[in-house]
């Protein structure tokens, strides 16, 4: 008696290898889906914002007319306010990751700490514009400055950054650490000199990368009263301001065609400089990672 | 030969009282530092507090104008109208919110996950080494390049399928970019959750005969099943705070009823008209965009904390 019927498998066995077919390329499309949209994304902003790009448009500042508009103001209102978001982000972010990797007991404020961090990289970027509205613009009376927007961007990025580095930290293996201490270096001795050096690239790549997230992000620069409309350079940083990706969106809210045209214009000028900072982690990530 | 140069000679006694100093120096360390970090520690906490603080405080001043029930009972959001007659009924922000939520996900979901599938049960390493990267690339990219692409792209192209047409701002095109943005979130989540899940049991089905897709299907994906719906809850809390896609493309006209052609405003679209306005700080107006912000952030938080949940009681571990 034969246990299994073999015609049934086989009738069987047909259909199902054309449904693996079928869900295979089904599989296969989804994924090139994300890839077309990609790729039409680009087509659509270089196809539109080539024709206004010129060295003109990176050093002209906002303008009613948008054959003389540039992106000067908002390009350098960036770079003001990554200035202090970047040393303030980072020293928070790799104080907190050190604090909980090296220093923490493991009791409930350690994981309150943790569970605290992981939930505030869930908020959405609008609310920590209100806690910046709030905080740093009315109660510490910054006004709508590069400070104000730099402290707000640091708090955004700020779990981003300590999860990279507390992950970087976590590599650093447990022999080198015993290593140092057997030849009688202290706790901190050991941190400055064998661990901070060997998590030092992954906490770059960390950073490198949240702050590009910081570079494009819009809405809680908006809340703060970020300037739409700015025709001077940030002198300080209690300066007002106005940031590149802004200076998009007031372009792109304006009916006009034009202002979409050098609105495009203007993202390429933002992804080129995310595509750079994006590149330099990549790399240093690349080049200087040891692995243990 | 060694240098006999007097002067550049210690003595043993002045090299130990050198070592002392040193060691109390670096003692004086060993207790400040740790204390340092613990700071920056507690300036996350700070933060959580800060956010609850103000949205609560300023909610209230609010609440103390225009009571509560109003606020979630009233389906009409007018808050520009002249004081008496301005309504302040949130339920109209929600529909707006929700109705390019569900819109993102309906995207976001069918794709994301079939993404997923490929890439961890159909791929080769070397094609994931090409596909994935571009996947990062497509989440790096800042939410106002997807607007732009709404508003310049996704909507003259509805615009002609659709066969009634379609308003310039509408909920559906802000919808399908917010979903276009959140597929490499959840492809890649997914994916990491499919791939924990252990080689032996794929061989073990794969040898009782089963098709790859059997195997995605009826082992891999139910032992990973936490994980991808922690991805598509993640998803859900990204698609509702999603700002600049929805202000862009979405337009600035709340309502309650849902038609997908017809211009819309959400809750985070709203907060940004009003700061881009000239509201004068105090006025009601002033004190709605903290309400609004506190319901965002409470759905947000729940969908965050439901994600958590999830992941961690329904994990099977193997």
């Amino acid at each position: 008696m034969a246990l299994i019927n073999k015609e049934s498998v086989k009738k069987r066995m047909g259909t199902r290898l054309a449904a693996n077919g079928v869900a295979k390329f089904l599989f296969i499309l989804a994924t090139l889906f994300s890839l077309l949209v990609l790729g039409v994304l680009i087509y659509r902003i270089l196809s539109e914002g080539l024709p206004y790009l010129s060295l003109d448009f990176i050093t002209n500042f906002a303008s009613r007319m948008p054959e003389r508009a540039g992106i000067w103001a908002a390009l350098l209102g960036t770079i003001w306010v990554m200035a202090v978001t970047a040393p303030v982000s980072f020293i928070l972010g790799v104080g907190t990751a050190i604090y909980l990797e090296e220093y923490a007991k493991k009791n409930a404020f350690t994981k309150f700490v943790q569970i605290n961090i992981s939930n505030l990289a869930g908020v959405p970027s609008i609310v920590f514009g209100l806690l910046g509205l709030t905080i740093f613009v009315r109660l510490l009376g910054l006004g709508s400055s590069v400070l104000a927007g730099g402290l707000t961007m640091s708090l955004l990025i700020l779990p981003v950054i300590v999860v990279a580095s507390q992950e970087a930290i976590r590599t650093v293996p447990r022999e080198i650490r015993e290593a140092s201490f057997g030849m009688g270096a202290t706790k901190w001795q050991t941190i400055r000199r064998i661990v901070f050096p060997a998590a030092l690239p992954g906490i770059l790549t960390g950073t490198i990368l949240a702050l590009s997230r910081a570079v494009g992000e819009t809405a809680p620069l908006l809340v703060l009263g970020a300037l739409a409309y700015v025709a001077f350079v940030p002198e300080n940083i209690f300066s007002q301001f106005t940031v590149l990706p802004i200076q998009l969106y007031n372009w792109t809210s304006r009916p006009q065609e034009e202002f979409h045209m050098i609105a495009a214009s203007g993202i390429i000028i933002l992804l080129i400089i995310l595509l750079i900072m994006n590149s330099i982690a990549v790399l240093i990530r690349n080049k200087f990672h040891k692995r243990f | 030969m060694v240098s006999r140069d007097k002067s550049n000679q210690k003595s043993i006694r002045s090299m130990i009282q050198e070592n002392k100093s040193s060691r109390s120096q670096s003692a004086v360390m060993e207790k400040v530092v740790p204390k340092l970090f613990l700071i920056c520690a507690i300036i996350s906490i700070f933060t959580t507090i800060g956010i609850v603080f103000t949205l609560l405080t300023e909610t209230f001043t609010f609440f103390n104008r225009i009571s509560i029930v109003e606020f979630f009972t009233n389906t009409r959001w007018f808050p520009f109208a002249a004081d008496k007659h301005a309504d302040f009924g949130i339920i109209a922000l929600i529909m707006g919110t929700l109705t390019v939520t569900a819109i993102a996900m309906v995207v976001a979901i069918p794709i994301g996950l079939a993404a997923a599938i490929y890439l961890s049960e159909y791929a080769s390493a070397k094609t994931r080494k090409v596909i994935k990267p571009i996947l990062e690339v497509l989440a790096g990219i800042p939410t106002i390049v997807y607007g732009f692409f709404a508003l310049t792209f996704v909507t003259p192209l509805l615009d002609k399928i659709i066969p009634g047409g379609i308003s310039i701002f509408n909920a559906l095109s802000p919808g399908i970019v917010v979903g276009i943005m959140i597929i490499p979130m959840i492809a890649s989540l997914s994916e990491d959750a499919m791939n924990a899940v252990p080689n032996s049991m794929r061989e073990g089905a794969l040898a009782l005969g089963a098709t790859r897709f059997e195997v995605a299907m009826k082992v891999v994906l139910p032992a990973a099943l936490s994980g991808v719906i922690a991805s598509f809850v993640l998803g859900i809390s990204r698609a509702i705070g999603e700002t600049m896609i929805v202000t862009i493309a979405g337009g600035s006209r709340p309502t309650a009823d849902i038609n997908l052609t017809e211009s819309i405003q959400t809750m985070t679209a709203y907060i940004v008209q009003v700061s881009q306005g000239d509201t004068g700080y105090g006025t009601t107006i002033y004190y709605s965009i903290y309400a609004v912000g506190m319901t965002l952030f409470v759905f947000t938080l729940i969908m965050n904390l439901l994600a958590q949940f999830i992941s961690r009681k329904f994990r099977e571990e193997y």
